[in-house]
């Protein structure tokens, strides 16, 4: 390799290493120093070098019922974005003929986002509260006579309130994924004497793994590094990993709070990793 | 009638769009009788694809039956037809390996795990795949790919095989090699073979019959021979090639024969068939086979005989093809005269460009055009 090729090749990922030194990996770095130094308690930091901090988080059962209920939402989310991504994607690709029509409805995929989160959450209230939309009408209907306590401020509405957010994040790559196969490979399922329900399992499935794997990293991310929405849409009721170490800055504890954070870091490149190993994104865009 | 399990019928069929203010094919009729090979051939947006598209079931004529085995299929699923088609880029599926592929049809027929398996081992054999059985499609060149292709459509025991544009995606060497594979797989299985192709020498090399197209119309069908030897228009001889085409008008008629005059060429005799109808000073398109054309001085003029006819020209390009050498005369305006000589015969008469020849032909190699 000649030095010429070397110096094109540096400054072809100068920019992107302009971006990612100072915003991302200082800050991890000195969360990591952070989370290994005594404080005094009132926001002050002693450079002393300490386990404490980590020792206190793995000996806490807090911890892990915090893990297992972000967990739980991560899951669920993953399981109804992934369900939803999948038909819409699939009825844009495989069933609407027009291009443009295909544009256009994706494009209306995108309308809530056209509005602020903050305001997306509220508007849930007059839908499922307790004098909302959906209890008043079931009760005038008659199928209940009280209202229905779980439906807001509840681990439903936190779910309902994921699922709205981030299905977009699994349309995009499984769209992309399944607008790149070949119509000629489906009529060559559909020649083979496959039903539709064959054609979707055997063909679209397979080959939208990449986008779905995709979408699955997205939202998993998103939830695992969430706080607001849960303290929002749980109406303070639950908590979670990162609301917890929120809490810990708020009241000065700056190590114990940087110990969980890298802590959630490992977690959450664990669940890439363990996506990335089920499904070769790298092999499957490439291919 | 024979109504032979892959004997097609086309009775009439069409395409239109938009309530018929515009159509890929109009007015298809042809027979294709059970174990032949049939070629369609035409250029791109001729309306060929949508035949055998139309046939596999993927498309519904607008007009007109499809019958297979004496059944009208129109309306019925590819798997009921009991067709299997080819398609143009293999449409293989890049998930699965060389064996899945193969035996995806018999997956989707519920047969299990050990039996597919079996019968696709069977078929990789058959096409020279074993060893590339467990990779994918991707790890294939490209005519290993057209192999597993091939299998995959032949798994089922169709009736009917329907090949779009088969050899396209391969290199001229490859090319040629496979066609002759094509062949001796169609012989193997003893089933109707429907092959959509642009390429001439293609349909002439393969096929029991061609049927040449244009703008959703079958121009002529018949053997090979018929349609290289004996095109029925100016259209058919132009594209499948070889032939020299002349317009002229006539300028007298006499028992069997009538005289020629053109623009670019003097008086040449043609011939006509018992019971014509053409009159003097009608127009008349001709086609003079390109190998049946030899050049000679023009001082030999006078000494040809009664069933020869000649023009005058001059040798305007030479281009050596190896056994013949392909000579263009400045005879026809805007259509290429060329005379394919022996290459011996070519080195003997010593000819370069500029010379005035004698082109002649024999009067009865002289095919009339619609």
């Amino acid at each position: 390799m000649s030095p010429g090729r070397n110096l094109v090749g540096w400054l072809n990922v100068t920019p992107l290493l302009l971006v990612l030194i100072p915003f991302f990996v200082i800050p991890i770095c000195v969360v990591l120093a952070v989370s290994f130094v005594e404080t005094d308690g009132f926001g002050g930091l002693y450079p002393v070098f300490t386990l404490d901090n980590y020792a206190m988080l793995f000996r806490s059962d807090l911890t892990l019922r915090l893990y297992a209920a972000t967990l739980k939402f991560t899951l669920l989310t993953l399981l109804f974005t992934s369900v939803i991504g999948f038909w819409v994607a699939y009825f844009l690709v495989f069933h609407v003929r027009s291009k443009l029509i295909a544009m256009g409805l994706f494009l209306v995929c995108t309308v809530p986002f056209w509005t602020s989160n903050i305001v997306r959450m509220i508007s849930w209230i007059p839908l499922l509260g307790k004098e909302g939309l959906i209890n008043t009408g079931l009760q005038g209907v008659g199928i209940i006579n009280e209202p229905l306590e779980f439906l807001l401020f509840s681990s439903f509405s936190v779910v309902v309130a994921y699922v709205h957010q981030l299905t977009i994040f699994m349309i995009v790559p499984i769209f992309n994924s399944m607008a790149r196969i070949d119509k000629s490979v489906v009529e060559a399922a559909l020649d083979a004497g496959a039903s539709r329900l064959d054609i979707m399992r055997m063909i679209i499935l397979p080959m939208s793994r990449s986008g779905i794997a995709l979408g699955a990293i997205f939202v998993t991310s998103i939830v695992m590094g969430d706080f607001f929405v849960v303290k929002v849409m749980s109406g303070g009721g639950t908590a979670s990993v990162v609301g917890a170490f929120y809490e810990d800055v708020g009241v000065l504890q700056y190590p114990t709070a940087a110990a969980s954070a890298i802590v959630l870091t490992l977690v959450v490149m664990l669940l890439v990793a363990a996506i990335l190993r089920v499904v070769d994104i790298r092999k499957e865009i490439t291919q | 009638m024979n109504t032979g399990k892959g004997h097609i019928e086309l009775a009439g069929i069409g395409k239109s769009y938009d309530d018929g203010a515009s159509f890929a094919v109009q007015g298809i009729n042809l027979k294709i009788p059970d174990g032949s090979y049939c070629c369609f051939l035409g250029p791109s947006g001729c309306g060929k694809s949508t035949i055998l598209r139309m046939i596999a079931g993927h498309e519904d004529p607008t007009e007109g039956k499809i019958l297979i085995g004496g059944e009208n299929v129109v309306g019925l699923a590819p798997v009921e037809r009991r067709t299997a088609m080819m398609f143009q880029s293999y449409a293989l599926f890049p998930h699965l390996s060389v064996r899945d592929n193969i035996a995806f049809a018999l997956r989707v027929r519920g047969l299990s795990v050990k039996d597919r398996n079996a019968k696709a081992d069977e078929m990789i054999e058959k096409v020279h795949l074993g060893e590339f059985a467990n990779r994918l499609p991707g790890q294939l060149s490209g005519g290993q790919q057209q192999r597993v292709a091939l299998a995959r459509a032949a798994i089922t025991e169709p009736r009917v095989l329907l090949l779009d544009e088969p050899l396209s995606a391969l290199d001229e060497h490859l090319r040629i090699q496979m066609r002759a594979e094509l062949r001796r797989m169609q012989k193997d299985l003893g089933i109707t073979f429907i092959h959509v192709t642009h390429t001439q020498m293609e349909a002439i090399a393969l096929s029991d019959i061609v049927v040449v197209m244009d703008k959703g119309h079958i121009r002529q069908a018949g053997s090979a021979r018929d349609i290289y030897s004996a095109p029925r228009d100016r259209y058919v001889a132009e594209f499948i090639g070889g032939q020299n085409v002349l317009s002229g008008r006539i300028s007298d008629i006499d028992k069997g024969t009538a005289r020629l005059g053109g623009d670019t060429f003097g008086q040449i005799v043609v011939p006509l068939p018992e019971g014509h109808r053409k009159s003097k000073g009608e127009k008349l398109d001709i086609a003079i086979r390109r190998d049946d054309v030899d050049l000679r001085p023009v001082a030999a003029q006078p000494d040809l005989p009664p069933s020869a006819t000649s023009i005058v020209g001059r040798v305007q390009a030479i281009e050596y093809q190896g056994n013949y050498v392909k000579v263009q005369i400045d005879a026809a305006e805007n259509d290429d005269f060329v005379s394919f000589m022996p290459e011996r015969k070519f080195y003997e008469a010593g000819l370069t460009v500029g010379d005035a020849v004698l082109a002649v032909w024999d009067i009865q190699h002289t095919q009339l055009l619609a």
